[in-house]
């Protein structure tokens, strides 16, 4: 069992829907969790939204966050985005 | 010899020196293999390749090794067989179709990718190889680092059909079923290629394991006698291989091995999982991923990690895409069978369809070279075309019932007839 307390540091592409754009998500991440994030990369337009994210903090948490733009309906990948194939 | 000059960032254009990395680690862009184009130019020719033995290490000053290859010794070289009878009914001049269904050892296109990210793992001095994958990228995987002698793993989604697992499980590999979605599988698989330090062929790998892909293209070109397509026609999952068709094409000219002449690249989905298509119709470089539902499964991907490339690589050369139904892409496996006795799967069966579907727009033309690019073998796909072949006619043993069936099957029928299209 990983422990939830171990630190990390993940990388992720987060792709934001329409709906989405215009709502300001990655504000609110940053005040509901306790993570620290780098925005490598971005593009947003009027259909969707585009960001590559550095999040580092304690596993749990950063799953946490993970989780809650899950909800919010954004799509969170890892950077190699597919690595099924 | 290596005539690699080291890694750059798609993106940012950031250099990394040759080693086992994949992003650019300022803006996450993926990284690309670099050459020194003016030393391959003064080294290589066309004698030179014609005198190797027949498999994708022929063009190796164009593949990013710096020994020998240690892999894919028996791989790549595949057919180009001129397909007369289905150009007849796609009312087309010349068509050829660059058959890797019969690529050695696993039967598709992923031996080259593999053959070259397998040697180039041995050289970096890996022991344990991986990859996740639901059918053929595992097979591949599987069977040359049995052959080369090395550790694998091979992660699948949970659930996954039993005949696709048996067909890497065969050489040997363990087999490592993950609980959850892909997005799940994805995200573990990306953080356990960081934490373990193997050869994740198409994680930290993948700028060696992409280049594989360029061999496709550059045989095409060598059997057409030195010469590019006017067209071709290539299926898009994750995006890899459109691109690096591009790039090959583009290093045939600029290392003198073709002399000019320019191909038009068409990108060919399934309609049940077309991200690329829908993004190139809008007139977008943003791809919106999309929920796969098709049964051309070893293409549906719903994020291409790839997909900005390949909409580029079309876009560059004058090209265009299409997607296809379920339908289509059955009838497609179906005709091309029964035209060229050529087997393929569903990507192959797209490819095809998809070609058809140009044709009739008008934006292949009918009396220039085409290529299909058919990617993988329908062997390995028996059940989506089980329920649409005619089952056996059953008859006592004896003479007198064959002969009634005889003549009962050769009742005339008008439905028999394969029309041209033009």
């Amino acid at each position: 069992m990983a422990n939830p307390k171990e630190k990390v540091c993940e990388r992720v592409y987060l792709t934001f829907p329409k709906e989405l754009v215009r709502e300001p998500v990655v504000c609110w991440l940053a005040k509901k969790f306790d993570i620290t994030f780098n925005i490598r990369g971005s593009t947003v337009t009027a259909e969707m939204g585009l960001v590559a994210l550095e999040i580092d903090g304690e596993r749990q948490e950063v799953n946490r966050a993970v989780e809650w733009l899950k909800e919010k309906g954004v799509i969170v990948e890892p950077i190699e985005k597919n690595v099924i194939e | 010899m290596s005539f690699v000059k080291g890694l750059e960032c798609r993106e940012c254009g950031q250099k990394y020196p040759k080693e086992p990395l994949h992003v650019c680690e300022t803006c996450f862009g993926p990284l690309e293999v670099v050459y020194d184009y003016d030393r391959i130019k003064k080294s290589i020719s066309r004698e030179g390749i014609l005198s190797r033995p027949k498999n994708l290490w022929r063009y190796r000053e164009l593949l990013p090794i710096d020994g020998e290859p240690r892999a894919g010794l028996y791989s790549g070289f595949t057919p180009l067989v001129r397909a007369d009878r289905l150009a007849e009914v796609f009312g087309v001049k010349e068509l050829y179709i660059k058959d890797d269904s019969v690529n050695h050892p696993t039967f598709s296109y992923k031996d080259r990718v593999v053959s070259v990210a397998i040697s180039k793992a041995i050289e970096f001095g890996f022991d344990t190889v991986s990859c996740a994958s639901t059918g053929n990228l595992a097979n591949a995987v599987a069977a040359h680092a049995a052959k080369a002698g090395l550790n694998c793993y091979v992660f699948i989604p949970d659930g996954l059909e039993q005949g696709k697992i048996i067909g890497s499980a065969i050489y040997g590999p363990r087999t490592v079923a993950i609980k959850g979605n892909y997005d799940d599988v994805n995200r573990l698989c990306s953080e356990i290629a960081d934490k373990y330090g193997w050869a994740f062929v198409n994680v930290n790998l993948r700028p060696y394991y992409a280049e594989g892909a360029k061999t496709h293209g550059f045989e095409v070109a060598e059997q057409l006698g030195w010469k590019l397509p006017r067209h071709i026609v290539v299926a898009s999952a994750g995006g890899t291989i459109l691109p690096k068709i591009a790039k090959a094409f583009k290093e045939l000219k600029q290392v003198g091995l073709v002399e000019d002449g320019e191909c038009r690249i068409y990108s060919a989905q399934a309609s049940g999982c077309a991200p690329i298509i829908q993004a190139l119709k809008r007139g977008t470089d943003l791809i919106s991923p999309v929920k796969p539902n098709t049964i051309a499964s070893s293409i549906a991907i719903g994020n291409p990690a790839d997909g900005y490339y390949v909409l580029q690589a079309v876009k560059e050369s004058g090209g265009w895409g299409e997607s296809v139904t379920d339908a289509e892409i059955l009838d497609a496996i179906k005709l091309l069978a029964r035209t060229e006795g050529i087997f393929t799967e569903p990507a192959g069966g797209t490819e095809v369809a998809v070609t058809r579907k140009l044709i009739q727009q008008g934006r292949i033309p009918r009396d220039e070279s085409i290529v299909i690019s058919v990617t993988g073998n329908g062997y390995k796909t028996l059940e989506v075309v089980a329920k649409s072949v005619e089952q056996p006619f059953t008859i006592k043993a004896n003479l007198k019932d064959f002969d009634e069936l005889y003549l009962e099957l050769n009742q005339p029928s008008p439905g028999k007839a394969v029309a041209s299209e033009g």
